[in-house]
């Protein structure tokens, strides 16, 4: 007879490492997960707002967007609309995972299974977070950003560089590179060519210019002889990333404006796998907590009381309002995920003829954990989405695609869960999730630099869906800020 | 290898800095709230938390985004169809939310006025922004800030009352020891031994001399070797150091003759409970006196100033005289910034507003911060009374106190609307006054 974890709903260092033992347990040795080292930390829910505001980074620069988000959360926790979210995780090597300490103990469990190992094994394994982004490297990182724009603030104020970072983050969509790697310098060669650069202006200063009326700009500094940088001189266009772009070739920055520029852009680019991965990367982390909870209990490791108030939970989280419904607000990635990584199971344990014939490489193959591995680390969302999304789960969520046209006075529904309709559907979800189509497709056509320093932006239009264009004013004139000259932007028909 | 760690205990506000630039950036729209919020609210709430609703202009933070509705077309998956089949029309919601799965993350920036809690500490600041108290920054520099005697450590030369007994019997200590000077032990027990070699028989002559040259060489190293040095010996140091008087006095002088009634009191009450909050905000302590007076003034507590009514005639100088005494003894200048406030309805027995000037520009005003005298007037007085120049005796006494003082102010008040504004322009930025 094995013992019970715990009974209680009260949890206590000595239990919560117990249950993180035995959550281990079935983790790496019956669903074999790859994770990164686990730092667990208990916090208060005033941190985990914290954590909340700061784009869940646990180190942050400071910057008022960060102090709206918090005031927002809070009022709307204060006021009991939203509850808070029982974890944060960060995927860093080692993964920290941020557990509330008033979850009682089977949330802990929950929350464990979820974030230490759902999460962890995901974001050491899909080919887009190693690809991208650096687990081992993000806090030395943030600690840098964090030093560095203090450092700023105190040497050139705090307006100044509010005014950078306001800009830098109105473009932050715009400055990830989609399909070339970003080039990545050490940070040694980071605060080396820093320091160059500051070097460089104290040498080139002159106090002459400073006398200039306002309006006037003192010639510009030339360019820095840096192999790497290539400053102004051959600008590669088009080009995608407008913070790149504006970091290397802005003929009004300064040095430390472009590191800022450089920081909010790496912090995109940090970011923006996790955008492309959120039904997977939810779903990954729901389908493995489901998993862990269910043979903890089976194991009788768990009480009957507690499984049920994991159910409880579980469920909640893998709602999916109808469109009608007043909770609708898109699709709950939580439940796509989830439901699309549950039916992969069927399938491969239980395939209807039905799933014979679609999938066939996998349907009763019997594997569904090395089917899932796979998936986990071979797809993103849109890619998921189109290639694994079945019949039955469609006509599960009754899904139905609607055709709009902007100046229709109805939308049309154009496939719904019917035998002509699953291909249509699945493709434009999948179409739904792709995040390069969903971005607008801006970029960088054309700088002048010898001439009246026109810099020429231009916007593929996809299907012809322009601008929303208060949004794109607004945004055009942080454009113009970073770039001290006039800006263009024109909008095309692809 | 896993690690739990516990950040509960860690540090709280880890936004604090976040908040504060928030709050900076919003500033316009903040302050529009909170001085709508503070008009709504009685006087006496002012120092609490608040829940202001500010518009997000000025905090926008815009990004590019497609605009669907423009032009163009597109598909989009929605889940839940119950009765739709492919070719159906469905009527487009007419404008905001709803309908399209993506229109929630596409169409604006879904942004709109939001709400959030502001600390006490943060609306008075806002409350406060743009009053100064008045000639603080002229008595910081002018006044000659109090001195206290601190602590600072030791030194070898000082008077014999401030010696460092322990540290400098520490250093004899140390340098008999190092010296290896005899001690009174060590030389009894040489006299023993030599006084047991002279009595032992047959006499070691030898050895009595060895142990006399002995004993001789000890009493000459004691005498050299002192018990105590000059080079040991230590004081204790004190220096003297300015410490900023942090510490304010708020004298409340009232008319609590039958001339002033509830409304007049009422009035009186909220002016010094600005005052006071005005104050606590500037100083580590503030003290308030309460003098009341009729024909005579007595220190009253604040139930009994407020609420009890007491007959008699009206001497206004008796209040100054009381408030001077107390003063005396018990608000040094030094120690205290004084701030006085009195409120009347503006009669005083005929002659004694001359007295109250003399007393004025002769010992009070050179001790005070400042001194506002408030006239509380009904509102039919307060149009007869229209221009600064009429009015009775007292006002228009203290209005030639108020053209010599510059940290005298005279404002005359009717209904509660009326104080703040007073209150506002009594207190307003040096450089505005000027």
């Amino acid at each position: 007879m094995t013992e019970l974890l715990f009974s209680e709903s009260e949890w206590d260092f000595a239990t919560v490492e117990r249950t993180y033992k035995a959550i281990e347990d079935i983790a790496l040795n019956d669903l074999k997960l790859d994770c990164y080292p686990n730092q667990i930390e208990i916090i208060s829910s005033e941190q985990m707002l914290d954590a909340y505001s700061s784009i869940a980074m646990p180190l942050m620069y400071n910057h008022w967007s960060f102090g709206k988000m918090f005031a927002r959360e809070e009022a709307l926790y204060r006021a009991g609309y939203s509850a808070l979210a029982y974890e944060v995780v960060i995927n860093s090597s080692p993964c920290i995972s941020y557990l509330l300490e008033e979850n009682t103990m089977t949330m802990q469990a929950l929350v464990m299974a979820h974030a230490a190992f759902g999460h962890n094994h995901f974001f050491k394994n899909n080919y887009l977070f190693r690809q991208w982004t650096n687990a081992e490297g993000i806090m030395d990182y943030l600690a840098f950003a964090k030093k560095y724009i203090a450092a700023c603030e105190e040497r050139y104020g705090r307006n100044e560089v509010e005014a950078v970072l306001d800009s830098a983050h109105a473009l932050m969509e715009q400055g990830v590179f989609r399909y070339r790697r970003p080039p990545r310098p050490s940070r040694e060669r980071i605060e080396q060519k820093r320091k160059r650069r500051a070097e460089y202006e104290e040498e080139a200063y002159s106090e002459l210019w400073r006398t200039l009326p306002a309006g006037i700009e003192p010639p510009v500094a030339p360019p820095i002889p840096d192999a790497e940088d290539d400053f102004g001189e051959d600008m590669k266009l088009p080009e995608e990333n407008l913070l790149y772009f504006l970091e290397k070739n802005s003929p009004t920055l300064k040095a430390w404006q472009r590191e800022t520029l450089r920081i909010v852009r790496n912090l995109a680019q940090y970011f923006y796998p996790q955008r492309q991965l959120k039904v997977m990367n939810e779903g990954c982390a729901t389908f493995v907590h489901y998993t862990i909870m269910n043979l903890l209990y089976e194991r009788g490791l768990i009480t009957e009381g507690s499984w049920l108030e994991f159910m409880h939970s579980h469920t909640s989280v893998v709602f999916q309002p109808e469109f009608s419904d007043r909770r609708y607000s898109g699709f709950n990635p939580y439940a796509l995920g989830y439901g699309m990584m549950a039916d992969i199971k069927r399938i491969c344990v239980a395939p209807t003829p039905e799933d014979r014939d679609w999938f066939p490489d996998i349907a009763g193959c019997g594997d569904w954990m090395g089917t899932l591995k796979n998936a986990w680390a071979n797809y993103r969302d849109e890619s998921f989405i189109e290639q694994f999304l079945s019949p039955k789960l469609i006509r599960d969520f009754r899904l139905f695609a609607l055709y709009d046209k902007a100046d229709m006075g109805t939308y049309k529904v154009s496939a719904i869960h019917n035998e002509n309709g699953y291909r249509a559907v699945r493709s434009m979800l999948a179409r739904q999730y792709d995040v390069g189509a969903a971005d607008p497709n801006i970029q960088v056509t054309g700088a002048d630099l010898k001439g009246n320093r026109t810099l020429q932006l231009s916007h593929d239009m996809h299907r012809g869906i322009p601008l929303h264009n208060q949004t794109k004013e607004l945004v055009l004139a942080h454009v113009e800020r970073l770039w001290g000259h006039d800006v263009k932007l024109e909008e095309r028909a692809a | 290898m896993t690690h739990f760690v516990d950040r509960r205990l860690n540090p709280k506000g880890k936004s604090l800095a976040n908040r504060q630039r928030f709050l900076r950036r919003a500033r316009t729209q903040i302050r529009e709230a909170v001085q709508k919020s503070l008009k709504d609210s009685a006087v006496a709430d002012i120092g609490k938390e608040r829940k202001i609703k500010i518009s997000t202009k000025g905090t926008k933070e815009p990004r590019f985004r497609l605009d669907p509705r423009a032009s163009g077309e597109r598909d989009f998956v929605l889940p839940g169809n119950k009765e739709f089949s492919p070719g159906d029309s469905i009527e487009k919601p007419k404008s905001g939310g709803g309908g399209g799965g993506k229109d929630a993350s596409d169409s604006g920036d879904g942004e709109d006025d939001f709400e959030f809690t502001m600390t006490q500490d943060e609306v008075l600041d806002i409350f406060f922004e743009d009053l100064e108290l008045p000639n603080l920054v002229r008595t910081t520099l002018k006044e000659t800030p109090n001195k206290q005697w601190k602590r600072a450590g030791i030194t070898t030369a000082g008077s014999p009352t401030q010696i460092n007994l322990v540290r400098t019997m520490r250093n004899s200590y140390g340098r008999r020891l190092a010296l290896k000077r005899p001690s009174l032990t060590d030389i009894s027990a040489l006299e023993a031994e030599l006084d047991a070699a002279e009595r032992t028989d047959p006499v070691d002559a030898m050895k009595i001399s060895a142990l006399k040259e002995e004993l001789a060489k000890a009493i000459a190293k004691r005498k050299w070797v002192g018990f105590i040095d000059p080079i040991d010996v230590r004081f204790n140091s004190f220096t003297e150091q300015p410490t900023p008087t942090s510490q304010a006095v708020m004298f409340c002088l009232m008319d609590v003759s039958g001339s002033m009634g509830e409304r007049e009191k009422d009035l009186a009450k909220r002016f010094y409970m600005l005052l006071h909050l005005f104050l606590k905000r500037r100083y580590k302590k503030v003290d308030v006196v309460f003098i009341r007076h009729t024909h005579d003034a007595q220190e009253v507590n604040e139930q009994e100033f407020f609420y009890s009514r007491q007959s008699g005639g009206t001497i206004v100088s008796t209040a100054l005289d009381k408030m001077l005494e107390i003063q005396r003894a018990r608000y040094a200048t030094a120690d205290w910034n004084i701030y006085a406030a009195q409120a009347s309805d503006g009669y005083t027995q005929s002659g004694d507003a001359r007295h109250c000037v003399d007393m004025l520009n002769q010992l009070i005003m050179p001790l005070v911060q400042y001194y506002a005298y408030i006239e509380i007037l009904d509102e039919r007085e307060m149009e007869v009374f229209a221009s600064e120049d009429s009015g009775a005796e007292l006002w228009r006494a203290y209005r030639t106190v108020a053209e010599e003082w510059s940290n005298f102010a005279t404002k005359r008040i009717a209904k509660p609307a009326d104080i703040f504004p007073v209150f506002h322009e009594l207190f307003r930025k040096a450089e505005v006054k000027a």
